[in-house]
């Protein structure tokens, strides 16, 4: 009988586990073995090269410069979605009149719902090439016509948006307007995800906590934060993983793929660079796998820093 | 396979959460890009051949298959499903499976080391970096084809090419890659709009910053470039110094020769646009090519500088009465070689080096290269084709200027091979001319950056070294 559903499982997972081992496992394997070679990507004839190509990339600018630009984002687009997302899903679910002991939400939530998802069923190529116009540098642009006729902007000298190296804040103005769509296009499918979470939070918890008098900021950060805490961590890690690639945006709307002069160099825009244009697939399987090794053990740190003993309900 | 934004699905949020759950945490950013890496496995080419002859002269086999990757981008592809029409009249046995896409680095790349197509055309921003291709042998050299017969039967192939166009696809002495259009570069104006304001279509520096205010004064912008593209302000760049400073400078420059950059004359022949942006003659915005095309259609700017495949790549949106005339890029007194024309080969196809049926993708750029194919090239694009005499039956303004333009050229076109050399220089070089074009760097500052940059290139030992003589 046991013997007979070990087979059953067995049977049943052989094949799942296959493609995975191929689809998934070898190509990792197969980059990292390309790492240690000066394979161009167009031939197959490479030779072995050892640790040269990680050598080279302790010592490559770019990399460092792509690096801190994905710092930025690794801080930036978790920080601001999450507490978007937050505050949208606590306005939506609990923030509505205080009549009805504060356990509902705005007037028109389950519109706004939709309304606030709808970036997510888009792809995000789709959403940077919209935000391209909206963003387009002339007074034919969606934000600079509107400034240039309300007279905020002066017609000869438009809003650059991701044309822009100027710093901001120490960090050149192109990642802040490139931190802004990526923000509104995530903000939605979290507020659902919150959402989710804090219909399934008891409501006496809340009707106990106004009875004692709590205000509404008072319940958000004593009651709902506490609660969302296995939820929040989750996002975080998967807002990372975005962060870390960003790619799409870049590439689509960036001037020269990661400009201007760089100011919005990330590392898959170098990884790719190395590829496609220099012909250094070595080079950059190195860069992938660096890649590869920080984002894992950054999600190890994440979940180990937000690990916390489950409260049930 | 890759990290391109065409494939959508790798890049929305959904797969993405998807296959971070499924990698168990494993890098999903990576993900991508690792697998890209992923995958070549030789082939071995099938070696059939029938009897050569004048008119087969590779030995074409009746009944093969021939499978053709046309890039559709500024010239569409309807001038290559001409060309299938003269192909098949002498080889109605040999079936042509023609293809056409703007991806061309995306779709052709991944095959390369394995089924290649026999002839691609590897042109366009995704195109695949020639150096690399050769390099890596994945490529065929193509002199047989030079020495071949003539499709028309009047002398080789060479000799009914353009001046150039062997220079142009030669690299380390060998011929790789089929350049088919010809393309000439200037700053282009309305004729139309210049007749009726009495306006003179400047040739000089001087002249130009002498119109620049009658033009503002009719509230025209003088001036607009596509400036998120950096290679289209450097041909204007690498014009000013070619025609200041002369050829040699340029080679120098190409060569990566110790302080090429630092020669007298080279800031000097840059000043003017560094006072052009700083006089702000420049249209306000950083337009991209088909944005700035557009403004200056819309008579928002009296000259756009950019290659003569504008005339096709707006054919829709030109309005009626608009005519599209092209003028040589303006030069200073004492410039060394102003009349000299930025002009070239370009859209080159190559024949991958395991591609199953090399004979008769040579057959075909035989075709292509015929009076019949390039008489139809020319009419549909309105671009001149790198073969002689492709342009003479074509009545229209812009072909008809830019042949003007090449009767009263010199015989040395500027050329520019630094970019086709070194990737990294190439990048650079892109982002500095957007930067100078910005006003964010003067002449001098641009030059400066642009030697340490060619130093850093000359220096880097994983960077394959090539030299030009002409």
């Amino acid at each position: 009988m046991r013997h007979g559903v070990a087979r059953f499982v067995t049977g049943f997972l052989a094949l799942p586990v296959a493609l995975y081992l191929f689809y998934v496992v070898w190509p990792f394997v197969q980059a990292a073995g390309y790492s240690l070679t000066d394979w161009g990507g167009y031939s197959d004839s490479q030779h072995f090269v050892g640790l040269d190509n990680y050598v080279r990339l302790l010592s490559d600018e770019l990399i460092r410069k792509a690096f801190w630009h994905n710092v930025f984002f690794l801080v930036t687009v978790p920080l601001f979605t999450i507490a978007l997302a937050l505050f949208l899903a606590f306005l939506l679910n609990v923030g509505g009149r205080e009549d009805r002991a504060g356990i509902r939400g705005v007037f028109g939530s389950a519109l706004y719902k939709v309304i606030f998802f709808f970036p997510q069923v888009l792809s995000l190529v789709v959403i940077a090439v919209m935000w391209q116009q909206i963003y387009r540098t002339d007074s034919q642009g969606l934000i600079n016509g509107l400034l240039i006729k309300i007279g905020l902007v002066d017609a000869e000298n438009p809003l650059a948006f991701t044309a822009d190296p100027e710093p901001f804040l120490g960090v050149p103005a192109v990642l802040w307007w490139l931190l802004l769509i990526a923000v509104w296009s995530g903000a939605g499918f979290y507020m659902v995800l919150f959402s989710a979470a804090m219909q399934s939070i008891p409501k006496d918890i809340y009707e106990a906590a106004i009875l004692d008098g709590a205000s509404r900021f008072h319940t958000f950060f004593r009651v709902t934060l506490p609660l969302l805490r296995d939820t929040i961590s989750v996002a975080w890690v998967y807002l990372g993983f975005i962060a870390l690639d960003m790619y799409a945006l870049v590439f689509v709307m960036t001037p020269s793929q990661g400009g201007p002069n760089h100011a919005s160099e990330i590392f898959a825009s170098v990884i790719q660079f190395n590829a496609f244009q220099k012909g250094q697939f070595g080079y950059a399987c190195a860069i992938a796998v660096a890649l590869a090794i920080f984002t894992i053990l950054l999600a190890a740190l994440q979940l180990r820093i937000t690990r916390r003993d489950r409260i049930e309900f | 396979m890759s990290i391109t934004p065409e494939n959508l699905g790798d890049l929305s949020r959904r797969t993405l959460l998807r296959r971070a759950a499924a990698a168990g945490l494993l890098a999903t950013p990576a993900a991508g890009l690792l697998s890209a890496c992923a995958g070549s496995e030789p082939s071995k080419s099938d070696d059939t051949g029938a009897a050569k002859s004048k008119d087969n002269p590779f030995g074409v086999k009746d009944g093969s298959a021939v499978k053709v990757v046309i890039f559709n981008g500024g010239l569409g592809d309807q001038w290559a499903k001409e060309d299938k029409v003269v192909f098949n009249a002498k080889h109605p046995n040999i079936t042509v499976n023609m293809s056409s896409t703007q991806k061309i680095k995306t779709e052709e790349q991944p095959k390369m080391a394995t089924q290649p197509s026999d002839l691609v055309m590897n042109s366009g921003a995704d195109s695949m970096d020639r150096s690399t291709l050769i390099n890596e042998g994945a490529i065929e050299p193509l002199d047989d084809l030079l020495t071949a017969p003539a499709w028309d039967g009047e002398g080789t192939v060479a000799d009914t090419l353009l001046p150039g166009t062997v220079g142009d696809g030669t690299q380390n002495g060998k011929f790789y890659v089929v350049n088919v259009a010809y393309t000439v570069w200037g700053n282009w104006y309305n004729a139309a709009l210049f007749k009726k304001e009495g306006w003179q279509a400047p040739t000089t520096w001087d002249e130009f910053f002498a119109l620049a205010p009658k033009i503002k004064a009719k509230g025209m912008a003088p001036y607009v470039h596509d400036a998120v593209h950096g290679y289209y302000p450097r041909w204007a760049l690498m014009a000013s110094i070619w025609k200041a400073v002369g050829k040699q400078a340029v080679i120098d420059i190409d060569n990566l020769k110790d302080n090429a950059w630092k020669a007298d004359g080279i800031v000097a022949a840059l000043e003017p646009w560094e006072k052009l942006v700083k006089d702000r003659l420049l249209l306000p915005g950083k337009l991209d090519h088909t944005q700035s095309q557009q403004a200056w259609l819309d008579g928002k700017a009296a000259f756009i500088q950019v290659g003569t495949w504008l005339k096709n790549e707006m054919s829709a949106t030109i309005p009626p009465g608009f005519e599209l005339t092209l003028s040589d890029y303006w030069s200073k007194p004492g410039d060394k070689a102003a009349k000299d024309v930025y002009a070239g080969s370009g859209e080159g196809f190559v024949v991958p080096s395991k591609a199953p049926n090399k004979e008769a993708a040579k057959e075909f750029l035989r075709a292509i290269l015929s009076k019949a194919g390039s008489a139809k090239f020319a009419e549909l694009t309105k671009s001149l084709a790198s073969t002689k005499g492709s342009g003479d039956n074509v009545q229209d303004t812009a072909l008809a200027s830019a042949n003007t333009l090449m009767k009263n050229a010199t015989s040395d076109l500027i050329s520019v091979k630094f970019p086709d050399f070194y990737a990294d220089l190439d990048k650079e070089s892109q982002n500095l001319s957007e930067e100078l074009m910005a006003g964010r760097l003067t002449a001098q500052q641009f030059v400066d950056k642009m030697q340490a940059a060619a130093d850093k290139v000359a220096k880097d030992s994983s960077i394959k070294k090539q030299t030009r003589t002409a």
